[in-house]
């Protein structure tokens, strides 16, 4: 095993990176991706070493990056496009979801659409209005396309590379708000397959579940509960479309209870999904209702307020609290 | 003045006599060059398709199609643009291109499969018979950055502006009017002239975007806009199947040179409705469509042939090729049957997708549960 300690987001670029040695069809799209790097950084130094044929700094216009990367996949292309900011995802998202998301089904197979769409989403960076936002839904609720959304840089790393690898399109959901958070990260094996949810903390009493930058603080949570005298098992559910619903249901079999965390508006969101997938098919095993914790259903507030806004660790233990009470 | 503004290419006049314009001369030895055999396919070419889409406006209104989008009156710049293509050309159309998708090879039938409700496609691209022809594309204006996509593809590995005209490539993009006010047709633009993208986009201006004119859609010549994005354009009789076919050629040349995109407006006129769900009585006048029947591409392209002296057993024979491939259209659109249900989980992914597998097989148990059990 060949450890490194990365930041998130240089566990991405050096993702990116291996990806682009790997195939020489691997070609990144977005805005100010090229000298800049991106404004994240992630693209970092990959068109000076790749050129600027491979990493390409497109004209501003989210649906012509999303429109003209179905062409070049029809050339024979495999696009890694980023969007800049989560909020700016929509004006392509006519091309996302009427094109992309079809195309493979259009032509009966005999067409793939082998892109990634990168989009920093999510919240606690206090920036302005639409470069928060926790658009996944969405896209979790379109046939056609994969979503998934890494949590740790040793996922980042790997996630990145298989969605790549992939042969359908898939949403890449980057938690931005940890793209400075370090972590081990294995050169030289992924943990699991691309589309698998994931235990990372075992525990007892209770399940907490969710996706992206939550996971970190579901964690924190857990530590907190711990003290309090409830242990808590964490799954982090990584891929929002498919599912994998394994590790989560053996979990909630072996707990009684679960708890689901998002940044994401909870109305009609990926934990609504989980929590009543869970309750159809682990009905018998509850000791309590799966209970959600989510961002209000409100537009995403002035960043002043985003930590009212946002569940945190605080929120996330009353609803274990309630849940426990039952 | 712009030049795009001027420019208004026409070779036939509305009666036939070959008339070239001002405009036109620089694409006269183009045009001289065009041997009576294809001169003859062109005009095979439009009243073959015309027959064709005769027939499968018939069949809608029988009730054997949900929808039929005619080409009617369009056949000129539709014939002129394919034919103009070569074989390696790809062409990505809009959903009016019944002559564009016929010459290219693809068989009507697969328009007709989609019209009825038995596919979302009706062929496949990736097949040689098919021509390099994309699939069509319902929402106005999308395929027109597929198209460029696909084109700074080709300028990428090499397969366009090597200086080689028998193997390098280009791509044309058919949209309309009404499709033009899209913005994913202006950012196209924007994409095809900023990485000089070997896209030719091929403008029909049928006058109206079902019930609103062209008016709506702009207040200067389309040409005019693709020229302001710096890609040379040019305006074209699209009822005259000559202009239609040289402005094409010389477009799709150059970019197939690595010369970057370039733009056709050929002006021409749905004669027939926008679907057959249309109405045009409510919005446009008899007299209006009269005044474009006098200018119908069809009768303007015999009048010329005759002129030359053709026969008049080959307009017969034409005739009856039409409706050979009409009354055969029919038949097998009525021996088309419903696709398999286990068709909604194919293909939605290339791989393996637990959904698909879960959702298959609960069907085929749901279906087997009912009494003599029909999975």
């Amino acid at each position: 095993m060949s450890l490194e300690t990365l930041p998130f987001a240089k566990a991405l670029n050096a993702g990116l990176r291996k990806a682009m040695e790997d195939d020489s069809r691997v070609l990144m799209m977005g805005e100010d991706i090229g000298k800049l790097g991106g404004v994240f950084r992630i693209t970092e130094h990959l068109q000076r070493d790749f050129g600027e044929q491979r990493v390409l700094d497109t004209p501003l216009a989210e649906s012509g990056i999303v429109g003209t990367a179905i062409g070049l996949a029809m050339a024979g292309f495999r696009p890694v496009i980023e969007i800049q900011f989560d909020g700016f995802v929509f004006p392509a998202f006519d091309q996302i979801t009427t094109q992309l998301a079809k195309l493979t089904n259009r032509h009966e197979g005999a067409v793939t659409m082998p892109i990634v769409i990168r989009i920093p989403y999510g919240g606690h960076i206090g920036a302005v209005e639409h470069h928060q936002e926790s658009p996944e839904a969405y896209f979790a609720h379109t046939p056609g396309l994969r979503v998934v959304s890494p949590s740790t840089p040793n996922d980042a790393y790997w996630m990145i590379q298989e969605a790549i690898a992939s042969n359908d399109p898939v949403i890449f959901m980057e938690p931005k708000s940890r793209y400075w958070q370090k972590g081990a990260v294995d050169l030289e094996q992924s943990a699991v397959p691309l589309h698998s949810s994931r235990v990372v903390r075992t525990g007892t009493d209770i399940t907490l579940v969710g996706h992206g930058a939550m996971v970190t603080t579901l964690l924190q949570a857990a530590a907190i509960a711990e003290g309090e005298g409830t242990s808590c098992e964490v799954v982090d559910v990584r891929s929002l479309s498919p599912v994998d619903y394994g590790p989560i249901l053996d979990s909630v079999r072996k707990t009684g209870r679960m708890v689901y965390a998002q940044e994401a508006s909870g109305h009609a969101s990926v934990g609504s999904e989980i929590a009543a997938t869970v309750m159809e098919r682990a009905f018998y095993a509850l000791e309590a209702p799966v209970l959600r914790v989510s961002a209000y259903d409100s537009p995403f507030p002035p960043a002043k307020l985003e930590g009212t806004f946002l569940p945190d660790a605080d929120r996330i233990l009353e609803a274990v609290d309630r849940s426990m009470a039952y | 003045m712009t030049s795009s503004e001027t420019q208004f290419v026409r070779v036939l006049e509305a009666d036939g006599r070959y008339a070239p314009n001002a405009a036109a001369e620089q694409y006269l030895p183009l045009i001289e060059a065009i041997s009576d055999t294809e001169l003859e396919q062109f005009y095979r070419d439009m009243v073959v398709i015309r027959a064709i889409d005769n027939q499968a406006t018939n069949l809608q209104r029988q009730g054997q199609l949900a929808l039929w989008p005619p080409s009617r009156g369009q056949e000129a710049a539709q014939v002129g643009s394919a034919r103009a293509a070569r074989a390696q050309d790809t062409l990505f159309p809009s959903y009016r291109e019944h002559a564009v998708t016929r010459i290219r090879g693809v068989d009507t039938l697969g328009i007709i499969k989609l019209m009825r409700g038995v596919s979302h496609g009706g062929w496949d691209p990736t097949d040689p018979v098919n021509g390099n022809t994309r699939l069509y594309t319902l929402v106005l204006g999308s395929q027109t950055l597929h198209a460029t996509g696909y084109a700074m593809g080709l300028a990428f590995d090499g397969r366009s502006g090597t200086g080689d005209p028998e193997r390098d490539e280009a791509v044309m993009v058919y949209y309309g009017d009404g499709a033009s006010s899209q913005g994913d047709v202006h950012e196209a633009m924007v994409f095809a002239a900023s990485y000089q993208a070997p896209t030719v986009f091929f403008l029909q201006n049928n006058q109206w975007a079902i019930s609103v004119p062209v008016s709506t859609q702009t207040r200067v010549p389309f040409a005019q806009r693709s020229s302001g994005y710096g890609i040379p354009s040019v305006r074209v009789d699209g009822n005259d199947v000559l202009a239609s076919y040289a402005v094409s050629r010389i477009a799709l040349d150059e970019a197939r040179a690595g010369n970057g995109p370039r733009a056709i407006e050929a002006e021409t006129y749905r004669l027939g409705a926008h679907t057959t769900s249309d109405d045009p009585t409510k919005y446009r006048t008899s007299d209006e469509e009269q005044s474009w029947q006098q200018r119908d591409p069809i009768a303007r392209m015999r009048a010329f042939l005759e002129g030359k002296g053709a026969a008049g057993s080959f307009f017969d024979e034409v005739d009856a090729e039409g409706a050979a491939a009409a009354d055969d259209l029919r038949t097998r659109t009525l021996e088309l049957g419903p696709p398999p249900a286990s068709k909604i989980f194919d293909h939605v992914y290339s791989e393996p997708h637990p959904l698909m597998d879960e959702q298959r097989a609960w069907r085929e148990q749901y279906e087997a549960s009912f009494e003599g059990g029909q999975a």
